[in-house]
């Protein structure tokens, strides 16, 4: 059968194959999760269950339940300073999966060119593809701790460039961006006109600074799709819920879009979500405080082994170069789990420039780091 | 609460070099600290956390709340009577308490037999206690914040992007 052109365009994921292997293997100490080890706190599970005996199984207002929306602008207002209006600024999504789909698909016209930073998260290219766009990858480097500034903009733009994807902290390298660096980039982001999709799921677990939303900056509020959720800082992946704010005009686009793909998100993962926004910021302090350890734990103990780490600004991935020992990424990846049943994530599976790299998630209890260190400190001795 | 005593509080195997690492602190500076904390008695000590529900019972015990009503004494009000009775190494727990009655015990024993021959002959002859009600426990379902089950198995992916 003849399918679809684009569809056929995008790649598959390239390390499916190598996923397949670490799925079907036992007893496999893996540093290769992208999602927190903690279940989402009691309170918010119960709340949900209460909520489906109390009978709250029918649809919502597509944009999301009006109090969720109240709760999240209230939520973002406090810990941000983030102003977005309820009814027209707001949309609740199934997961920052689906609202960066929307955004997309409500602003890119046929050939139109997406910037985006990478080694980055899996899906970003293939969307842009998928909705008729051009994905442009900037490199980054680890001399400069896998940040873009204003010159890597300056650049990679030119007249076809309708927008840029920013992800901070970042999946898979953990880098984040101080406000000061934010604001060269806002500068750069004026100059060129762009639209900004800001991925910000791991904003929460920002271990050195405060977290700066991209909206904040001067004149960035009225051209960023501020894209958040749930899952990371709650520990709710399996839950799919998020949300994008965004001035009204793409709003109102992405809500249509929304409404007839997905009409809205389960009932019970808003009712959820509205518990986490009003009781759970001490199980959140709690997670970021094990997170920190766990990183500052791990950087020190790679850096010691030789396999040089940046140290991570957020999120709960470590990015260490394995170059030292001539292997490739995949190939490194395939020998540590064949020789120490360690799973990590080849760095190539975050594009070409994470090649010489593997993301080892500290997503993991403190016992099984410590093991999987000891693991990987005896295969890299053993040569 | 000192992020030293929060990391020990979770895994009390963790050594100075470990919490050094993951506190970005010099190992002597967190040796130090335990030292210090050991030496001022905010450490009492180092135990396992074990899971009695999973002996044996023969090998078991049984234990019981009571509750113990008792009247003040001029000057100490509960605390010696409180000493009078913690004393005894059937009792494992002993609390002040606000309420109907003043002291809360738990109490362990081999036997129910034992545990009442702890009532009767030490606990209630004593001369300030006013009375007791016992409740024996049935089954622990979580203590001190550890649920009493074996550590469910990973519901994660081995492996996500």
């Amino acid at each position: 059968m003849k399918m679809n052109k684009k569809a056929e365009i995008i790649p598959p994921s390239g390390i499916r194959a190598f996923f397949d292997l670490v799925l079907g293997m036992k007893d496999v100490i893996s540093l290769g999760v992208g999602e927190p080890d903690f279940t989402t706190p009691w309170n918010i599970r119960e709340t949900a269950i209460y909520s489906i005996e109390e009978g709250y199984t029918s649809y919502t207002s597509n944009k999301g339940l009006l109090e969720l929306r109240h709760d999240l602008s209230r939520h973002l207002k406090s810990a941000y300073g983030l102003d977005y209006d309820t009814e027209d600024e707001m949309l609740i999504t199934v997961g920052v999966s689906e609202a960066f789909d929307l955004a997309l698909r409500a602003l890119l016209n046929r050939g139109d060119r997406v910037l985006i930073p990478e080694p980055c998260y899996v899906s970003y290219g293939p969307i842009v593809t998928l909705c008729g766009g051009e994905p442009v990858f900037i490199r980054t480097r680890p001399d400069n701790g896998f940040k873009i500034t204003a010159k890597d903009i300056d650049r990679y733009c030119d007249k076809k460039t309708k927008a840029i994807i920013l992800n901070y902290p970042n999946n898979p390298t953990g880098a984040s961006y101080s406000r000061e660096e934010l604001k060269g980039i806002s500068r750069a982001v004026s100059r060129h006109d762009l639209a900004v999709l800001s991925d910000e799921i791991y904003c929460e677990l920002t271990y050195d600074f405060r977290h700066t939303p991209f909206p904040m900056l001067a004149g960035m509020k009225e051209r960023t799709v501020y894209l958040n959720g749930f899952s990371k800082a709650y520990a709710m992946t399996g839950w799919r819920i998020g949300y994008a704010c965004a001035p009204r005009e793409i709003i109102h686009h992405m809500t249509k879009i929304h409404q007839y793909t997905m009409m809205c998100v389960p009932t019970v993962s808003q009712m959820a979500a509205r518990e986490a926004l009003k009781r759970a910021s001490g199980s959140v302090q709690a997670m970021k405080r094990e997170y920190k350890r766990r990183r500052n734990y791990i950087v020190s103990a790679l850096n010691e082994m030789a396999l040089d780490c940046h140290r991570p600004e957020g999120a709960f991935y470590a990015f260490p170069s394995i170059k030292k020992t001539g292997l490739g990424s995949m190939d490194f990846s395939r020998a540590l789990l064949k020789e120490e049943n360690v799973a990590v994530v080849p760095g190539t599976a975050f594009g070409p420039s994470g090649e010489g790299y593997v993301r080892m998630s500290y997503a993991s209890s403190m016992e099984n780091i410590k093991e999987a260190l000891v693991r990987i400190k005896r295969f890299l001795n053993r040569g | 609460m000192d992020e030293i005593l929060e990391i020990l509080e979770k895994d009390s195997r963790t050594t100075p070099e470990e919490i050094a690492r993951m506190l970005k602190k010099k190992s002597g500076f967190v040796r130090k600290a335990i030292k210090g904390y050991e030496k001022d008695g905010v450490i009492l000590k180092y135990k396992a956390v074990i899971n009695k529900e999973m002996i044996r019972k023969e090998d078991g015990s049984v234990r019981a709340l009571i509750e113990v009503r008792v009247a003040p004494q001029k000057n100490v009000g509960f605390d010696h009577i409180a000493e009078r009775i913690y004393q005894f190494p059937e009792v494992t727990s002993c609390y002040l308490m606000s309420g109907t009655y003043d002291l809360l015990l738990v109490v362990e024993g081999k036997s129910i037999h034992m545990i009442s021959n702890f009532i009767a002959e030490k606990l209630s002859p004593l001369e300030n206690v006013r009375g007791t009600v016992t409740h024996f426990l049935l089954k622990k379902y979580k203590e001190d914040g550890d649920l009493l089950k074996r550590p469910r198995s990973e519901k994660r992916l081995a492996i996500s992007l």
